[in-house]
């Protein structure tokens, strides 16, 4: 591949990153997705429709997010200056808002009062119950029976908010049945119904829309850290499930030469004990869930189970963004496993006073790693991209407490 | 000619119904993939359509999933499939043989090897259900080895795209006859007369209607306006569970002549 100066012309008219993205999907999702398209083309480029997702990040969500300068972990780790992006003081306490307000939004103008999602450990399917609430459209998340029974409180939260969770008993019972039912029930119900895809991922247009609505997230921190340092960050980094918080970070530095970028995989119980999740790291090109991208499978093609102690992480593929910036060498993609990911959960709670998400603690793992590589005046740039409350039973369970 | 090509100009020429069953290879049972491939000719099949497992079936209903994931479960894989195939054109060298099922498979075995060892063993076509037109150039080895890329029209295509789809069929075009997903029980006969003469009169290739038919009375209401008919997870259902090779033969007639009759009719 040449070299590539510009990245913010990516994806091409058909949803390709180079090599990957696209629409791998059946001719019966085509005109769905082909309108989808048509509507979210026009939108993205609408004032009107720009100003009424602003106002809502502002008044509804609460942005912009600080940078908030960790001092005291920076101290600890005796390295760079680590500094956080803090999308975990978001209403509803993660980047997953963003995305989800956007889409409800283009849901509305679409004219379609019923919207879908599908979710694993649940916090896609709270984030779309929310906003549904918020603009009165009616909510159905498709949720695996497995990650029903081990995320009750979410499932409740999603009831609270008056969504109908409909529990999915086909293969694993997991994420990825999830999404095969809501992609059943969308082209059963095209004519009404929205489906909200909660990460960078599946056939186009929904790696170009989910990566624009989290942009704000690189678009603020690019700002914010020029304003309180005077530069820009020498590295940047964040976690990668699917990638929606990651690209949102990356985005607006990608045309920056000088700012290293660094993903941070699940990598489980180590990359080499076939027990994680690192689809960029671990994985090869393949094709699952309407796009080309890094998929984790076996010689037959067959995705594999993964693993990560985050269930948000918990994913064989990627977005064919990330794909195309590992290729392009633009990005670099690297595991850190599930007891880096928790050591790093307990350092910033005891330094900084702020519980991370499971999801979260992997980019701050990275963060320290990459801080001691740098001298004391560096800038690392971590974005937090949710809160931890949702993980305390998870954390207490595996540490042996009762709660 | 291709054998497809061949095995519609007899119907035609008869002026019969084709008759099409769908089985996911290695379900019932891997080592009995070859004798229900023979059974189903033996029951009438004009083509047969042999599924290709896949982990993550997002076009498929929850019959051909489990099927999958019960086939997967017993280690059958791409490789497997190709063997068979071989096998079974061993005994019979007429009946086209059409490989269903997602990209990802075929990809990781890689194009070139794959067509190459396909068109080896006997294959004559694939429907690679996540590979639309768009996104068929990666498929160039495969119609190079000379392989028919079967393609799917809906009821959702919109009328520009149906006339690409069908000035680009080979072998047949597969028309779901609605729009929801495999082995669903919705069918409205009316509206599907009125879109298969609408692609029959743009498409050079036959049409095969498939999607919801379930038994001979759905087959034979479909007969009357489409050159085919293709039955999938009735017959994959009633075919679960079985494991001796004279019980999934016995199924797979019992439950296809009553419809190789109705269509003949």
């Amino acid at each position: 591949m040449s070299k590539i100066t510009d990245f913010s012309v990516y994806p091409d008219e058909h949803g390709r990153f180079g090599n990957y993205g696209g629409s791998y999907v059946a001719e019966t999702l085509m005109a769905p997705l082909a309108e989808l398209t048509e509507a979210y083309l026009r939108l993205r480029q609408d004032p009107e429709f720009l100003a009424e997702l602003d106002r809502d990040l502002k008044y509804y969500v609460g942005r912009p997010s600080p940078v908030y300068y960790a001092e005291r972990l920076s101290q600890h780790v005796g390295g760079a200056r680590i500094l956080l992006k803090r999308e975990d003081l978001n209403h509803t306490g993660a980047h997953k808002i963003n995305n989800t307000i956007g889409q409800a939004l283009v849901a509305r103008r679409m004219g379609k009062p019923r919207i879908i999602a599908e979710t694993g450990a649940g916090q896609h399917g709270v984030a779309s119950a929310t906003v549904a609430a918020r603009f009165g459209l009616k909510c159905v998340v498709y949720m695996g029976a497995v990650d029903i029974e081990r995320q009750k409180i979410n499932v409740y939260r999603m009831k609270l908010l008056g969504a109908e969770v409909v529990p999915v008993t086909s293969g694993s019972k997991t994420l990825k049945d999830a999404l095969n039912e809501a992609m059943r029930d969308w082209v059963t119900n095209v004519a009404d119904t929205f489906y909200i895809i909660g990460t960078v991922a599946g056939p186009h247009p929904y790696p170009l829309m989910v990566r624009d609505f989290n942009a704000i997230v690189g678009r603020e921190a690019r700002e914010q850290v020029q304003e309180q340092f005077g530069r820009l960050p020498d590295v940047i980094t964040a976690c990668v499930g699917g990638g929606s918080n990651a690209i949102g970070l990356f985005h607006a530095f990608l045309n920056d030469p000088g700012v290293r970028i660094v993903g941070a995989e699940a990598a489980g119980e180590g990359i080499a004990t076939g027990h994680h999740a690192a689809s960029l790291a671990a994985g090869r090109p393949g094709v699952l869930h309407g796009n080309r991208t890094y998929v984790l499978c076996d010689d037959n093609g067959q995705i594999t189970e993964t693993h990560s102690v985050s269930a948000g992480l918990d994913y064989p593929g990627v977005g064919p963004e990330h794909a195309f910036l590992k290729d392009a060498g633009r990005a670099e993609y690297v595991g850190v496993t599930d007891d880096e990911a928790l050591e790093a959960f307990h350092l910033l709670a005891r330094t900084e006073g702020i519980l991370a998400a499971l999801e979260s603690s992997h980019a701050v793992a990275q963060a320290i790693k990459l801080a001691r590589e740098y001298p004391k005046d560096g800038l690392v740039l971590c974005n937090l991209s949710g809160r931890g409350d949702k993980d305390v039973h998870t954390i207490a369970a595996r540490e042996g407490v009762q709660v | 000619m291709s054998r497809i090509d061949r095995r519609f100009a007899e119907l035609k020429a008869a002026g019969r119904t084709g008759l099409i069953p769908f089985v996911t290879a290695g379900d019932p049972a891997p080592q009995h993939a070859v004798a229900l491939m023979h059974a189903l000719v033996e029951a009438g099949a004009d083509v047969i359509e042999l599924g290709v497992p896949f982990s993550d079936p997002m076009a498929d209903g929850p019959v051909i999933q489990h099927a999958s994931e019960r086939a997967i479960e017993k280690g059958v894989g791409l490789g497997d499939v190709l063997r068979w195939v071989a096998e079974f054109r061993q005994r019979d060298a007429q009946t086209p043989i059409v490989l269903m099922g997602y990209l990802n498979p075929i990809e990781i075995h890689g194009y070139a090897r794959f067509a190459a060892e396909a068109v080896q063993a006997g294959v004559d076509g694939v429907l690679i259900v996540d590979c639309p037109l768009e996104e068929s150039a990666v498929l160039q080895p495969l119609k190079d080895a000379g392989l028919q890329q079967i393609l799917l029209a809906a009821p959702t295509t919109a009328p520009l795209r149906m006339v690409q789809l069908c000035g680009s069929a080979q072998g047949f075009l597969y028309y779901v006859s609605f729009a929801g997903i495999t082995g669903a029980a919705r069918l409205s006969t009316g509206d599907i007369a009125a879109r298969v003469a609408d692609i029959r009169a743009k498409s050079k290739a036959p049409v095969a209607v498939g999607f919801g038919v379930r038994d001979a009375q759905s087959a034979k209401a479909i007969a009357g306006f489409a050159d085919a008919v293709v039955i999938g997870s009735a017959l994959v259902e009633r075919l679960a569970g079985a494991s001796d090779v004279e019980d999934i033969a016995t199924r797979a007639k019992g439950f296809l002549a009553p419809i190789r009759q109705a269509l003949d009719a």
